[in-house]
């Protein structure tokens, strides 16, 4: 047999996908990313600024975008089959065709939470009820009729996160940042809106995360109530009026605002369970994909040939996404040169 | 609002109610706030759309009310749940309907419970025989009246000699509906339409010609809170609760409030007096307050039942403006005549709240 | 008439309608204010507090959601002993802020 660049199967072509077909591809390996939508860039390519030094999101899409343009990509297309060779894997395509690989990366990333299912948030249902997703496109296009000079403005934090009942346990890790970056923004572009924030705790771990809460708090008088918003209602004028706790007053609050802007969670992509299945990976009790070592080997899969990058092992930053990509990418070199 | 967007969710909670064959359990006290619902709920299903209904003269209270008061432990309530079961078993039929809310949230508690604890069932059945020689098997189906109501909406408003518009402008009327609690909050799957935004009531509402009004405190407590009403200490707390919704919903101008509970109905009419001798406040047009009824009520109205027959002279709202604004006859002199047609006593007005 | 009950008030703070001009006044002064973030190290280390119910967190969470009155009583327990202005993670000068605080009416005009 003709010793050929060995192929690498990478499922999504988002930023954890891009970079890490990028690595390889510089590694000398053969990537082939395989995206579902009918453009690569995932989630953050829908994003208009990226916490916390507020950078456009196309600064971290355009050039990976730009460096994988010579890789073999696979758009609008999904993974009929996966089926395990003796040395690799055979995955046949949406368009009919099959790719044989000898290792597949897992850069499937998250879904954002369904907010419709948090009913008595009444998303879908009242008018100015919006998502965090919803707002990004906001900013991206400043066209939607629900944004319309708001003079008071709410962001629920933990919107199908650490909510046993809607099936996600766990914290979506970004929504807090990512309320404080919208909120700033809402209130550059507003400055006479009051905006409230009603969080249940604040997760405000990652580098300068703090520092952007300061300045939230100090430049620009965001109020943060601690309380979860427990039901919203829509006025006869179509605000929306807003029932929480103030815990750290032990008295109920009630609010009525212009706009709510609902902080949707990361929870899991179904079809990376399935492929998972499919593949002979195993899937954790909170639906992400479990590595082998939660420590030291965070992007293998407990079968040999199958590595994870990015948000499908849970919600991860764009940092740790890119981290993750190169460290998987390294992953696959070590596993490949040790076949030989 | 987004009506598209509450249709979606009451697409996830429709639940299976059959068409006939039912037995059915009354409420303890609603004989007695709304004499004529129950009997017009029979007459209506059984007379006018030839369903069979059946109930026994030996059903007794399901004791719900004991159990959210805290005066009997679950175990009591749930034997004497199964004695009805059981009434129901000889009788030979599977669908129970209940026209009180805590019945139909006591009864299917209780079914729930025994689905995670058969053991307990079991206990249930030995308590049973024990009391009193019986068995039982579960109903098939549990319905609460206003399901069956709903499911009977278009067939009663085929029948309808009158809409729920005003007669004057032709609009539609402006309904505020009200849930019981124990219809749907505590399994909301088991409530047409879920617990957010139940649509048995607003159903009914629109079928037969009314808008429904979706107002801020629309998922609020009526008021009752069984210990916080029947404890005069706490009574205060009772009336806040409905104070709080009547201050919602007065910027809509409601024509009119529906339910589907025995307490809600009376609470949301009866607190209307003191708080209007309380605040010197009224809801209504014209210094009136907003006539509150049973789902049985408004379908007997909207098919032409004398509304002295369905019993609406015990309200303390007047419902004269409301009958006039829909064009409903009625006669003033016949409202205080009883049965035999004898007079029984003439209520006094109220000093605040302006009745007929 | 006397039912032998009355409405109950109602303890939930209305923020679309909450006076909080003392507060903004406040944070116009001292605008470290706007940095608390509820701890309690103030009140758990504040001289008065066990006795009285001073706390410095309830007093700039009390001016928030307009509850003057309880923020008056707790201020006129205050010793200026200093202690929680050490503790305080933000870097608070709550002394000052007390002081400021003092020479406020409800309306955040200067009485002194």
């Amino acid at each position: 047999m003709v010793n050929r660049t060995p192929v690498i199967a990478v499922i999504g072509a988002g930023i954890a996908g891009l970079e890490a077909a990028r690595q390889l591809a510089a590694l000398g390996y053969e990537p082939v990313l395989i995206e579902k939508a009918p453009v690569a860039g995932g989630h953050v390519a829908e994003w208009n600024r990226l916490f916390p030094d507020m950078t456009p999101a196309s600064e971290v899409i355009r050039p990976l975008l730009e460096q994988t343009s010579g890789i073999r990509t696979c758009l609008d297309t999904e993974i009929a089959s996966i089926n395990r060779l003796k040395d690799g894997f055979n995955l046949v395509l949406s368009d009919g065709s099959s790719l044989i690989c000898q290792a597949v990366l897992f850069a499937t990333g998250f879904h954002l939470f369904d907010a419709s299912k948090k009913e008595e948030y009444g998303y879908g249902i009242y008018d100015r009820v919006i998502t965090n997703r919803d707002l990004e496109q906001w900013f991206n296009t400043r066209h939607d009729p629900r944004v319309d000079h708001p003079k008071a403005v709410g962001f629920v934090h933990c919107v199908g996160s650490r909510d046993i009942k809607a099936g996600n346990a766990q914290c979506s890790k970004v929504c807090c940042i990512t309320a404080i970056k919208q909120a700033i923004e809402i209130k550059e572009e507003f400055p006479d809106a009051e905006v409230y924030c009603f969080y249940m705790d604040l997760r405000l771990f990652g580098k300068k995360y703090e520092d952007f809460y300061i300045k939230a708090q100090r430049d620009y008088g965001i109020h943060f109530i601690r309380g979860r918003v427990s039901e919203v209602g829509e006025a006869i004028d179509g605000r929306v009026v807003v029932k929480a706790e103030d815990t750290l007053s032990g008295k109920p609050v009630r609010v009525t605002l212009d706009l709510l802007v609902l902080m949707a969670g990361i929870v899991c992509n179904p079809d990376a369970q399935h492929y998972a299945r499919e593949i002979g990976a195993t899937v954790d009790e909170d639906g992400f994909l479990k590595s082998r070592n939660n420590l030291a080997a965070i992007t293998e899969s407990s079968r040999p040939g199958v590595f994870f990058a990015g948000a499908c092992t849970g919600a991860k930053t764009v940092p740790e996404t890119l981290a993750e990509a190169r460290s998987a990418a390294l992953a696959i070199h070590q596993y490949l040169s040790k076949r030989g | 609002m987004i009506y598209q967007g509450k249709q979606k969710i009451w697409a996830d909670y429709q639940k299976e109610i059959p068409d006939d064959h039912w037995f059915y359990v009354r409420s303890c006290i609603r004989q007695n706030f709304f004499p004529a619902s129950e009997k017009y709920f029979l007459k209506i299903c059984r007379d006018l759309l030839g369903r069979d209904i059946y109930e026994s003269e030996h059903h007794t209270t399901c004791a719900g009310i004991a159990y959210h008061c805290d005066t009997i432990p679950q175990e009591t309530a749930m034997t004497v749940v199964a004695r009805q079961f059981a009434l129901m078993t000889e009788a030979g039929y599977d669908n129970l309907v209940t026209s009180c809310i805590t019945s139909f949230g006591n009864y299917t508690e209780i079914l729930e419970t025994w689905r995670e604890f058969p053991e307990l069932e079991e206990k249930i059945r030995e308590h049973l025989w024990k009391a009193c020689r019986r068995e039982f098997n579960k109903p098939k189906y549990i319905a609460h009246a206003s399901d069956l109501v709903y499911k009977l909406r278009g067939e009663i408003a085929e029948r309808a000699r009158y809409q729920l518009v005003s007669r004057a402008t032709g609009e539609p009327l402006r309904i505020v509906e009200h849930i019981g609690c124990h219809y749907s909050k505590m399994f909301p799957h088991k409530g047409v339409g879920g617990a957010e935004y139940p649509c048995v009531l607003s159903g009914m509402a629109e079928a037969w010609g009314g808008q429904v009004i979706d107002y801020p405190e629309r998922r609020h407590c009526c008021g009752f809170g069984f210990r916080q009403y029947f404890v005069k200490a706490n009574r205060g707390y009772s009336l806040s609760n409905t104070h709080k919704k009547f201050e919602s919903m007065e910027p809509y101008h409601p024509d009119m409030i529906i339910t589907n509970c025995p307490g809600c109905p009376y609470f949301l009419d009866r607190w209307q007096y003191v708080i209007a001798e309380m605040e010197g406040k009224t809801y209504g047009q014209n210094g009136y307050g907003i006539p509150a009824f049973t789902y049985e009520e408004l379908a007997g109205l909207v098919l032409g039942v004398d509304p002295w027959d369905l019993g609406l002279q015990v309200h303390q709202v007047a419902v004269e403006p409301l009958l006039d604004k829909i064009g409903i006859p009625y006669d003033p002199a016949k409202k205080y005549l009883g049965m035999d047609e004898k007079k029984i006593k003439t209520p006094g007005l109220p000093a605040t709240l302006k009745c007929c | 008439m006397d039912f032998g009950f009355k409405l109950s008030p109602s303890s939930a703070v209305n923020l679309d309608t909450v006076d909080r001009r003392r507060y903004d006044r406040l944070v116009q002064l001292e605008p470290d204010a706007l940095t608390c973030i509820g701890c309690g190290s103030c009140s758990a280390t504040c001289t008065a507090a066990p006795w009285s119910g001073m706390s410095v967190r309830k007093v700039i969470l009390g001016l928030q959601r307009g509850r003057d009155d309880e923020v008056d009583a707790m201020l006129s327990r205050c010793m200026l002993c200093g202690k929680c202005t050490m503790v305080c993670p933000r870097g608070i000068n709550t002394r000052h802020l007390i002081l400021t605080l003092c020479r406020l009416d409800k309306n955040g005009e200067a009485v002194r």
